[in-house]
């Protein structure tokens, strides 16, 4: 594991991408199974150097599973790996760390109470006399890759003190360190901004230049026409194709993921909004938000758009009883609530899908019937004694009315894949017969097919007369979907848009704050 | 997915269970350690001529029946993410109120009342540090295991309390029938109890769900602060039940009584099944694993190996059997 940072691992002799070149990395009929799930089926990845590789995939479709197994954290029930045509086996995340392969996650895994440099060479730190870390030289090497990924970072600056983007810029540091042969991003812009986003993009080039094979997965096709060479689609754990991103377009790769063609992006609904539901009057809270007044009418799906930061989130967990408003009152159906704890809401019948499905959303470590049935026991139970059988018959009504994807109702939730947990949480409080149900971010991370499928189901939950309100930064969805949308910017509302207001200029304009329009 | 997508047509139909109970059976941690306690009862069958007969196997079940009537409740705590160190010395403090209502010339049901309420009273006082002031339960009841005996040493110094009435003696030392204790019998109906609260009501439900993910719970709609007051509540009652019963078996009350038993009580219940880390275990479990205790300290007994080397040998066991499905795994990796 020697930093060769003067000569690049291959010879960067062409970037662009060819069909000639021989793969330096090659996965071939790759099965891994889970208890009642086969998660990969015989797949093929190839990576060849000096080319990005898209994986792309619905959720549930195995690119999590082929980079564990890539990266040495799962071992493959079957197949070969072959590196530069030598089979390897990857007995431990070491192993391919030491084959260079290394992997740059979603939450990047980094040490905050270190130093940066400290972080690049946590794990092969140079070593002086005795065997001791070679301070000084840590220090120097950290400062060159730096500088050459252009990050105008201090290697002693200890790690919690720096932004989301620089963290990446350290994992990408960390990655170039080890002298990686093969890079993996796993949706490395998932978390970043449009600037910082552009400045991955630069680095990426830059991987590619070095000779470096990077695969890219992401569920943005914008930026996967930008910056692969090649595809690689999997779907339901299987290869589905593969080729040179030039010969292909977006649409075919839609046909790809999903089996069929996505024709109509968003449902056609009708707009039929009924009697006021929910008034919020003057909701205000010392830090997050002030002076929020809205309505939702029966039927009706409000929007709430904004920039990270905003607030929206933040009404909607105080609507929820997680925080506390400091002023202001909620109305449903006409009369004051008051609501303290999630509890009372779901007894109001306002339910909340949170954006951190892992972390609030789903139980993970229950089956899933028992997350469905959780807020609904009193439903399923007699005098407090559980009946399985009511429960079971209540989860099965739910999960297959949104065509939830697992082998048995009593899997555990954390074995399915992010866009069905999300379905679960959904059912869990679709279950509780609720009059407002709030989403919040409802489709980020999940894949086109999943996504079509919560937009249907909104769609018709409105119809049959429940409220929702929708919390987004897609400007797509927000337009698509919503029957009206409120703009927060820094905790206020910036505007109330419908009808022919609602463009997507005028959510862009009051969520940044530009002047009004002449 | 598991089959080839089919978006838009009619919903797939999703099993309920993805093993029959056979199944389930033969993969549980509860039928390990019923073959391991069966095993101990053989192998000490084998090792003292003693061991099978009904009154001395009767004695041996004192061994663990106070314990497992607290290992119960803190079987639930536990799973739910939390713990209760001060079981033991909640113990001490029962005691020693009912010692002094003795003293006061109180009969055997104030006896007993005072000793339930004592243990409720601390139960309560760990549950309001806990749910209310958001503290960590280890170090709460840390502080609390050293208050509580404290005031019972404070209280009696190098004396003990005695001359408990003649009828309080009974749930000690009394028997139901034949050799069936009034303990024994106790402990069987706690377990019944016990089983049905965190198997099959929605009580027990929650307190999964909250040893899970709290967070996620509290976002389900469960009042998880007050899940928890309750289970305090029930680990101090137990302790108070168990304070009546070690009372009125030794006759007297020192402020040593039951020192180290917390210990005691939550190897037991990690030894059933319970993750030190909340969100699994089972009732059934716990009493195999009391079994198993009771087994091996008395047939070490028979044997007269000294209590320091049964602490040692209770140790060993734990590691063992906890370790025992790990190498299994990696033996066959």
């Amino acid at each position: 594991m020697q930093v060769s940072l003067t000569t690049p691992p291959v010879a960067a002799s062409s970037s662009g991408a060819t069909a000639d070149a021989a793969p330096v990395l090659r996965l071939e009929g790759i099965t891994k199974t889970f208890p009642g799930v086969k998660a990969l089926d015989g797949v093929t990845l190839e990576l060849y150097p000096g080319q990005v590789t898209a994986l792309v995939g619905e959720n549930g479709a195995g690119k999590s599973t082929i980079v564990k197994t890539l990266t040495g954290i799962y071992q493959p029930d079957a197949g070969t790996i072959s590196l530069a045509g030598a089979p390897v086996h990857f007995a431990t995340a070491q192993d391919a760390t030491a084959a260079g392969i290394t992997a740059i996650h979603q939450e990047t895994v980094l040490f905050d109470e270190l130093s940066v440099a400290e972080n690049i060479f946590i794990g092969h730190a140079p070593r002086g006399r005795f065997g001791l870390i070679d301070w000084p030289k840590m220090r120097k090497d950290a400062q060159e890759i730096l500088s050459r990924i252009d990050a105008d970072l201090d290697p002693d600056m200890p790690l919690r003190e720096l932004g989301i983007a620089s963290k990446h810029l350290v994992a990408i540091a960390r990655a170039l360190s080890v002298d990686a042969r093969v890079v993996i991003m796993d949706e490395p812009t998932a978390a970043l901004s449009h600037k910082e986003i552009e400045e991955l993009y630069e680095l990426v080039e830059r991987l590619r230049a070095e000779g470096r094979a990077i695969l890219f997965i992401s569920h943005k096709f914008d930026e996967i026409f930008r910056i692969a060479d090649r595809y690689t689609v999997f779907r339901d754990g299987q290869h589905v194709g593969s080729g040179l991103i030039a010969d292909v377009d977006e649409a075919e790769l839609v046909r790809l993921m999903v089996g069929r063609s996505v024709d109509q992006i968003f449902p056609q609904r009708a707009h039929n909004v009924g009697d006021e539901v929910l008034k919020v009057v003057g909701y205000a809270h010392p830090t997050e938000f002030d002076d929020i007044n809205f309505t939702l009418r029966r039927g009706e799906i409000l929007g709430f758009y904004g920039l990270v930061g905003a607030g929206r989130s933040e009404v909607m967990q105080a609507l929820f009883g997680v925080t506390k408003p400091s002023k202001g009152a909620v109305r449903i159906d006409g009369q004051v609530r008051v609501i303290r704890s999630p509890a009372e809401a779901v007894e109001n019948g306002i339910v909340y899908v949170p954006e951190d499905r892992g972390r609030q959303g789903a139980v993970i470590g229950l089956p899933i019937f028992q997350n469905v049935t959780l807020p609904s026991l009193a439903q399923t139970s007699r005098r407090g004694f559980l009946r399985l059988s009511e429960e079971f018959a209540l989860a099965r009504e739910y999960t297959e009315r949104l065509d939830l994807r697992a082998a048995a109702l009593d899997q555990d939730v954390g074995n399915l894949s992010g866009g069905n947990q999300q379905k679960v949480v959904i059912a869990k409080w679709l279950a509780t017969k609720p009059k407002v149900i709030i989403l919040d971010e409802p489709t980020k991370g999940i894949d086109i097919g999943s996504k079509a499928a919560v937009h249907g189901f909104m769609a018709e939950l409105a119809a049959q007369g429940l409220s929702v309100i929708m919390v987004s930064s897609e400007i797509p969805e927000v337009l698509g979907m919503s029957d009206r949308v409120i703009v927060m910017r820094e905790g206020l509302i910036a505007a109330e848009l419908d009808g022919e207001d609602l463009t997507p200029e005028n959510l862009v304009r009051h969520a940044a704050g530009i002047g009004a329009q002449p | 997915m598991t089959e080839t997508a089919s978006h838009g047509q009619a919903p797939r139909h999703i099993r309920d269970r993805l093993q029959g109970p056979g199944a389930r059976l033969l993969k549980s941690w509860e039928l390990l350690l019923f073959a391991v306690a069966v095993a101990i009862f053989v192998a000490n069958s084998f090792a003292s001529p003693y061991f099978l007969n009904a009154w001395n196997l009767s004695d041996a079940t004192f061994n663990f029946t106070e314990k497992a009537m607290i290992a119960f409740a803190m079987a639930l705590l536990i799973i739910s993410g939390e713990i209760d160190l001060s079981v033991a010395s909640i113990i001490a403090l029962c005691s020693t109120a009912m010692g002094a209502a003795v003293q006061y010339g109180a009969g055997t049901p104030e006896i007993v009342l005072i000793g339930l309420a004592t243990g409720l009273a601390c139960g309560a006082f760990n549950a309001v540090l806990v749910t209310k002031m958001g503290l960590p339960s280890i170090v709460v009841t840390i502080g609390t295991m050293s208050l509580f005996r404290g005031i019972s040493y404070i209280v009696l110094g190098d004396g003990a309390y005695r001359g408990y009435p003649a009828e309080f003696a009974y749930f000690g030392q009394g028997y139901v029938f034949w050799v069936i204790s009034f303990e024994f019998v106790l402990f069987a109906l706690l377990a019944v109890l016990y089983y049905v609260l965190l198997h099959r009501t929605n009580f027990g439900r929650m307190v999964y769900a909250i040893g899970n993910n709290a967070t996620a719970a509290s976002f389900s709609g469960i009042r998880v602060a007050r899940v928890k007051f309750i289970l305090f509540l029930l680990t101090g009652l137990m302790s108070g039940v168990a304070a009546i019963c070690l009372t009125s078996r030794l006759g007297s009350t020192r402020p040593s009584i039951a020192f180290g038993w917390e210990l005691e009580v939550v190897t037991m219940v990690v030894l059933g099944g319970v993750s030190i880390l909340g969100g699994s275990g089972s009732i059934p479990g716990v009493v195999i694993a009391a079994f198993v205790m009771g087994l091996v300290t008395f047939g070490l007994g028979l044997l007269n190996v000294p209590g320091i080397v049964m602490s040692i040998f209770i140790g060993l066991l734990l590691i063992g059997v906890i370790a025992l499905p790990r190498l299994w795994a990696m033996w066959r990796r």
